[in-house]
């Protein structure tokens, strides 16, 4: 025991009475956990998750079947089969959706034909469209939790960055593409960071819950929105409140031929991605930012500015929202309308829980989520179930995820021996 | 030794008022003092008049309508802003404890200044918009009054948005299905009970993260609701989303009551039932076992747990009559109000309810205050197109967006939150 | 007759942890029973099993001769227990007959609180036991003595005749600690019984007609007042000799390395907490300031290491005027801190050790270069200061929040210590630890203090004190009431100081 050397005055009995004393106190070593095991551990319940809410989710849909009643009334067998093929056809068909025909693919490659590869390989790229927003809305709720922040106002924040980018995209005119792309898409994050901004300098100010402003901040953003349409933004030869169609300059370089839309917006997603863990973990100010987040009273005692966290933090998950909010303007609708976003800002929340606040957990949820919206178009053509089905299945794994207990009860897993990594948001008052 | 012992109380009030609060304070009644002139006085000619009316539509008029000259009105309310401001400057410690009173005085005033100067040379029936202001603020009162049963015993709930909009639907479903409204409202309430349950055995026993939990719940519910509506609801409109509306019931003599008995006496039930909630919630809240308990609770679960009260019980049924007094509220929007069930109708009414409660800080009277300015801004929105006043109807309903954070700022006193509110109880931990 | 509280091999296992291994306990009627035993050592477990808010895992309770299963706090209500606890179960925005009544509530038909009713019986306990507390204050308003009245009056309200007392003078004055032994001896005469906890031997020593002793769990010894003194006590509680003293040269103090001056520094509820305080630390020696918890040593504390803006006075590290600096520019200027609450302040759980190690000193070199983190040096320097404060980890990687107290605070000692440090500013920093850990945090305080670094210890325990330092300053209501040579003091006098009084009676 090293203690001897230091200290040669110590008796025995002295020196055994602490020990034991140690010895009792002091957890044993846990066992080192081979890397596998533990990425193993960090997917199954994220991938267990995703399986029971889709489960739910076959149910709810032959729940509200007249034709699995219609067959049950037969008899319980033909019940169970037609629910069978209920769930079979409409999950064939999301899949289909989300990722193309596996058949059609293998065809298109065989006979190599460009076009045919397109229309094959439609959906896939689809999914990858509509997984874009995701990342950006993702990264951005995840970095708040990184920093100890709920950033419950993504949905705020994407609708002033598409107001920003929209407005510099169309207003500014006679720019190449290679400086009106980053302008217009920087005049996006800056318009999320502003609104990120506010509550973070609020909370930091004054103690004010950022759940509660960002909320607000929401419903601000959405009249903001509403006006803008209406008034100085609207399209001047149009009653509809839409506004002006963004200058060719300003548009996300597409890297295929129609129908593929697939655009330059996902591959800066990616690299956002890349560029928030970097920052995160590997930089002093991710070090300062994460202290902060994790304990704030700890990060102030060694001599880290908390208030300014706070600020950063929320400016910085603005930003990524923001360009969320670009990203459809500059990448898919190439104008403003009123009410674009269908609720990607709650929809983040759930993908930065499920990727455990990870910048690559968010990519690979963000692309899961993407996926079953685009498919759950194509399954509402196909079948008629709504494509609401896929808000359910969202809400399930949310709870899922954020209550991994449920999912350890439901198919008998061990706790980790580490205790469960729960995200905790500092209550209302809680300065 | 006895006589060193003496128990010192600090006295309460010496905390409320501060140096720099009452100087804002005071900055503040100039302001609008100044504004009242520069923004409405100045604009308006002398010689018009601004004519409030004084029965709301359909009613006979009981008392005339109040006509008042426009410039005298708006000068005289901008000085005594005015001069309210000076005093709370000069005067040691302003108007102490009755600062945020004179402040909603103040507000007041230019609220009145605002509504002379818009509707100048015109008229603007007054009582038709505190009728309405009321009726927006029916749902918006209820949901606070849900946001405050559970945050008084330690739970937060932001999915109360969710649980009006389930409660919305279901209720519409099944009035139209039984043909009893009754029956439609009770379903509705078990709505919002059931996913009450929800979020309390998630926040309670799970201890998930309440904020997330209701999140999941307003997700679900919007997902939830849609699905059928676009399923069902739209498909056989006539049988399933046909439940019509409960009807106004004036109440004898009182509804006969000059200018008031109109707005307070002649309406549908839920309006009287939101009046008996908030008193039974304002008194059980501070004068009975019930209140004291649960906001113990919601104080300091282990002190409580001390003394044999039953934490989690304590907050599964708060949690459980939050949640159906949320699905009631919802009940208000398809047969309360609009007669049918539409897709997202809550449209955020939920988060507002969340504000208003904040804004009353945690009260119910002062939740239904913070309601009822909602409620305010949102009919004088729509009032303001009428008259055509050219200020965009979407920044007044910003403002009370506005107001809710610049209260939650701190500016207008501390918002004094439940201290164990949204912190899951550990019963044994070493 | 049957003694009125039996506890028979009361059991307890926490993961890891056997809290309570067979503990027997009897507690005769009107007597007051001490259970003594060090931080940590069960007795808090114990009194809380037998309140209902835990449920052991062996074991028997019995009462007036019956036995009894406590499964919630109503059950020992029920049986006539009752317990203040260490920390107060008082609602600070009640007031106190809200706080006494709750959940005992005297009410009108349909549930409507009788306020006036219940606090009348206030009064009639406050005067019949001399306690006075007004039934209308608020919690929150009332200073920690009325406080805990205030939860002997809950016990009363409730009649209880058991009265468990969970460390009750750890947050009072010497002279609030009279007024309590008095209070403890008027319920005794009055037919109550009372269960004791502690872990200061001359408080048990004046007021106890029992002990017991506990030790990591266990029942180590039974004895009275009359059989035992301090020393066996203490050897009981930590089961060898205990040697209080801190084996160390006297320090040589140098130059004056802090400077405070006139300091006047606001508590969170914007009240005086320091007034006018003034005092100096030389390079080379340990200043202890005494006093009893809540007497304004959090707030000079923090106002020193800058986390906390004073209102006017000075503060001057090494001919810097450091005054309302930031907590950065102060530990930049060599100043350590080792923090009251060191899971709430002192480190990060969820990080590594590695990177608690490298809390304040993460952006300079050569853990950060440009703005990117060096994690080869940072593993580096984890492992030395690993080796070198003998921190007990399964490996630098490992959580901070996996280890076990003193190791937490041994990492705290090596963030501070390993940098150039000329002040260290410590506060209470081995409470809550076992005797092993303040052993050794002492040993390297003494050692810093010998390589030159001027020390600021504060601490509530006045053995720590009177150990360590080499002058002392007491602490009473935000002002420094005297400071002194160590050596000239004993700690009598320092006691009484601490209980404000600086004239010794005659």
């Amino acid at each position: 025991m090293t203690n001897e050397k230091s200290n040669p005055k110590e008796g025995p009995p002295k020196q055994s009475a602490s020990e034991i004393f140690l010895e009792e106190i002091s957890k044993p070593p846990p066992k080192q956990r081979s890397r596998w095991r533990g990425i193993g551990q960090a997917i199954a319940i994220p991938a267990l998750a995703v399986f029971t809410g889709l489960l739910l989710g076959a149910v709810f849909i032959v729940l509200t079947s007249e034709s699995f009643y219609a067959a049950w009334s037969i008899s319980p067998i033909a019940g169970l089969k037609e629910a069978w093929d209920i769930v079979v056809t409409a999950y064939s068909a999301l899949f289909v959706g989300a990722i193309g025909s596996p058949k059609e693919i293998i065809s298109a490659i065989i006979n190599l034909d460009p076009e045919a590869l397109r229309e094959a390989l439609y959906p896939l790229t689809e999914s990858l469209v509509a997984a874009t927003p995701y990342i950006f809305g993702g990264l951005s709720v995840a970095l708040g939790f990184r920093v100890g922040l709920f950033n419950i106002g993504a949905e705020g924040q994407i609708f002033m960055g598409a107001i920003f980018a929209a407005f510099v995209g169309y207003s500014i005119t006679g720019l190449p593409a290679l400086i009106h792309i980053p302008l217009t898409f920087l005049a996006g994050a800056l318009g999320g960071a502003f609104w990120g901004f506010i509550p973070g300098w609020l909370k930091a100010k004054t103690g004010a819950h950022e759940v509660i402003n960002t909320i607000m901040l929401n419903y601000i953003a959405f009249r903001l929105s509403d006006y803008l349409l209406t008034g100085p933004m609207q399209r001047p030869d149009s009653f509809n409140p839409v506004s002006p169609t963004i200058m060719d300059s300003a548009k996300l370089t597409r890297f295929f031929d129609d129908p593929i839309r697939l655009h330059l917006g996902f591959i800066i997603a990616l690299g956002m991605a890349w560029l928030v863990w970097w920052f995160l973990f590997k930089t002093e100010w991710g070090f300062y930012l994460r202290s902060v987040g994790a304990n704030l009273h700890a990060a102030r005692y060694a001599g880290m500015n908390v208030p300014l966290a706070i600020i950063l933090g929320m400016t910085l998950a603005g930003a990524l929202a923001g360009m969320a909010g670009g990203n459809e303007v500059l990448g898919v609708n190439y104008n403003l309308a009123m009410a674009f976003s269908s609720g990607y800002g709650f929809d983040s929340i759930a993908i930065a829980l499920m990727g455990k606040s990870h910048p690559l957990g968010v990519v690979l949820a963000a692309l899961l989520f993407g996926a079953l919206r685009n498919g759950a178009t194509s399954m509402m053509l196909a079948t008629g179930i709504p494509i609401d089905i896929i808000s359910i299945v969202q809400a399930f794994v949310l709870v899922f995820v954020a209550a991994p207990a449920i999912i350890r009860t439901i198919y008998r897993l061990k706790p980790p021996p580490e205790g469960e990594e729960g995200i905790m948001v500092s209550s209302w008052g809680g300065d | 030794m006895t006589t060193t012992t003496t128990t010192p109380t600090v006295k309460r009030e010496i905390k409320v008022a501060s140096p720099t609060r009452q100087r804002v304070m005071g900055i503040i009644f100039l302001v609008i003092g100044f504004g009242i002139w520069f923004l409405f006085s100045r604009d308006v000619e002398a010689g018009t008049y601004t004519k409030f009316g004084m029965t709301t539509g359909g009613q006979v008029a009981s008392i005339p309508d109040l006509t008042v000259p426009t410039l005298a009105t708006l000068n005289i309310l901008a000085v005594v802003c005015g001069v309210l401001g000076v005093v709370q400057l000069v005067r040691k410690d302003g108007f102490g404890k009755y600062t945020n009173l004179v402040l909603g005085g103040v507000v007041a005033a230019f609220v009145i200044s605002f509504l002379t100067w818009a509707a100048a040379g015109k008229s603007i029936n007054f009582a038709g918009l505190l009728n309405t202001t009321l009726l927006k603020a029916v749902p918006l009162t209820l949901g606070a009054l849900s946001g405050i049963l559970c945050e008084r015993a330690g739970v937060v709930n932001i999915a109360i948005e969710g649980m009006m909009l389930m409660g919305a639907m279901v209720a519409s479903l099944f009035a139209s299905v039984s043909g009893s409204l009754w029956i439609g409202l009770a379903a509705g309430v078990a709505a919002g009970a059931l996913l009450g349950l929800i979020h309390g055995v998630l926040s309670i026993k799970y201890k998930t993260d309440q904020i997330i939990s209701g999140t999941a719940i307003n997700i679900f519910s919007i997902g939830m609701t849609s699905y059928i509506s676009s399923k069902f609801l739209q498909v056989y409109q006539l049988q399933l989303n046909n439940p019509g509306t409960f009807q106004p019931y004036a109440i004898p003599v009182l509804s006969k009551i000059p200018f008031f008995g109109g707005i307070l006496f002649d309406q549908n039930m839920f309006v009287y039932a939101m009046f008996l909630l908030l008193a039974l919630l304002q008194f059980g809240l501070f004068k009975t076992r019930w209140g004291l308990r649960m906001r113990s609770v919601g104080e300091y679960p282990r002190a409580a747990d001390t003394l044999g009260i039953n934490v989690f019980r304590t907050r599964y049924i708060s949690v459980l009559l939050g949640s159906m007094v949320a699905g009631f509220a919802g009940a208000y929007f398809s047969i309360g109000s609009v007669g049918g069930f539409d897709e997202v109708m809550t449209a955020g009414r939920g988060f507002i309810s969340l504000a208003a409660m904040i804004f009353g800080n945690w009260i119910p009277v002062g939740a239904f205050g913070g309601s009822l300015l909602f409620g305010f801004a949102d009919s004088l929105a729509s009032k303001l197109a009428i008259l055509g006043v050219q200020i965009p109807s979407e920044l007044l309903l910003m403002t009370p967006y506005i107001v809710t954070m610049i209260v939650l700022a701190g500016v207008v006193g501390r918002a004094r939150t439940p201290a164990a509110d949204g912190v899951p109880y550990e019963k044994e931990s070493l | 007759m049957a003694p009125v509280l039996e506890l028979k091999g009361i059991t307890k296992r926490f993961p890891g942890v056997l809290a309570n291994d067979h503990i027997d306990l009897t507690l005769e009627e009107g007597q007051i029973h001490a259970l003594l035993g060090e931080n940590g050592a069960g007795k808090t477990t114990l009194m809380n099993i037998l309140y209902g808010l835990y449920q052991p895992d062996e074991g028997e309770i019995w009462v007036q001769g019956k036995q009894i299963k406590v499964h919630s706090p109503s059950d020992a209500i029920a049986s006539g227990i009752g317990m203040v606890h260490q920390h107060f179960m008082l609602i600070p925005v009640f007031t106190v007959t809200e706080n006494v009544m709750l959940g005992d509530e005297d009410v009108r038909a349909g549930g409507i609180l009788d306020r006036k009713t219940v606090a009348a019986k206030i009064r009639q306990i406050s005067e019949q036991y001399n306690l006075q507390v007004d039934p209308d204050a608020y919690v929150e308003d009332l200073p920690v003595g009325v406080q805990q009245r205030v939860e002997i009056i809950k016990l009363l309200y409730r009649e209880a005749d058991i009265l468990i007392l969970d460390e009750p003078s750890a947050v009072l004055t010497p002279q609030e600690v009279e007024e309590l032994i008095k209070i403890m001896r008027s319920l005794v005469e009055k037919g109550k019984s009372i269960i004791f906890i502690t872990h200061k031997l001359k408080e048990v020593l004046e007021i106890a007609d029992q002990i017991t002793v506990i030790r990591r769990g266990k029942v180590v010894g039974a004895t009275t007042p009359q059989e035992a003194d301090q020393n066996q006590l203490a050897e009981m509680m930590v089961g060898r000799q205990v040697d209080l003293e801190v084996d160390k040269e006297p320090g040589r103090p140098g130059q004056r390395v802090l400077e405070v001056k006139d300091l006047m520094v606001l508590d969170d509820r914007h009240q005086l907490a320091v007034d006018g305080v003034s005092f100096e630390v030389m390079e080379g020696e340990v200043l202890g300031i005494a006093g009893v918890q809540g007497n304004g040593q959090t707030e000079l504390v923090e106002a020193i290491t800058g986390l906390r803006l004073s209102t006017s006075g000075k503060i001057v590290i090494t001919d810097e005027d450091l005054t309302n600096s930031t907590p950065r520019q102060i530990t930049e200027q060599g100043v350590a801190h080792v923090p009251e609450d060191r899971q709430k302040d002192g480190l990060v759980l969820p990080f590594p050790v590695a990177d608690n190690l490298i809390l304040n000193t993460y952006y300079q070199a050569p853990f950060s270069k440009g703005v990117v983190l060096q994690a080869d040096k940072i593993l580096e320097n984890a492992n030395q200061l690993i080796k070198d404060f003998d921190i007990r980890t399964p490996g630098a990687m490992t959580k901070a929040g996996a280890l076990s107290g003193g190791n937490q605070q041994k990492v705290i000692v090596a963030r501070e210590f390993s940098r150039p440090i000329k002040l260290l500013v410590a506060s209470q920093p081995t409470r809550g630890l076992d005797v092993g850990s303040i052993e050794y945090i002492h040993r390297r305080i003494i050692e810093k203090r010998d390589q030159g670094t001027a020390i600021l210890l504060v601490s509530t325990e006045l053995d720590e004190i009177m150990g360590l330092s080499d002058r002392i300053a007491v602490m009473y209501r935000g002002k420094i009431v005297d400071v002194m040579p160590a050596q000239a003091v004993t700690k009598e006098q320092v006691g009484l100081l601490m209980a404000g009084i600086t004239q010794p009676a005659a």
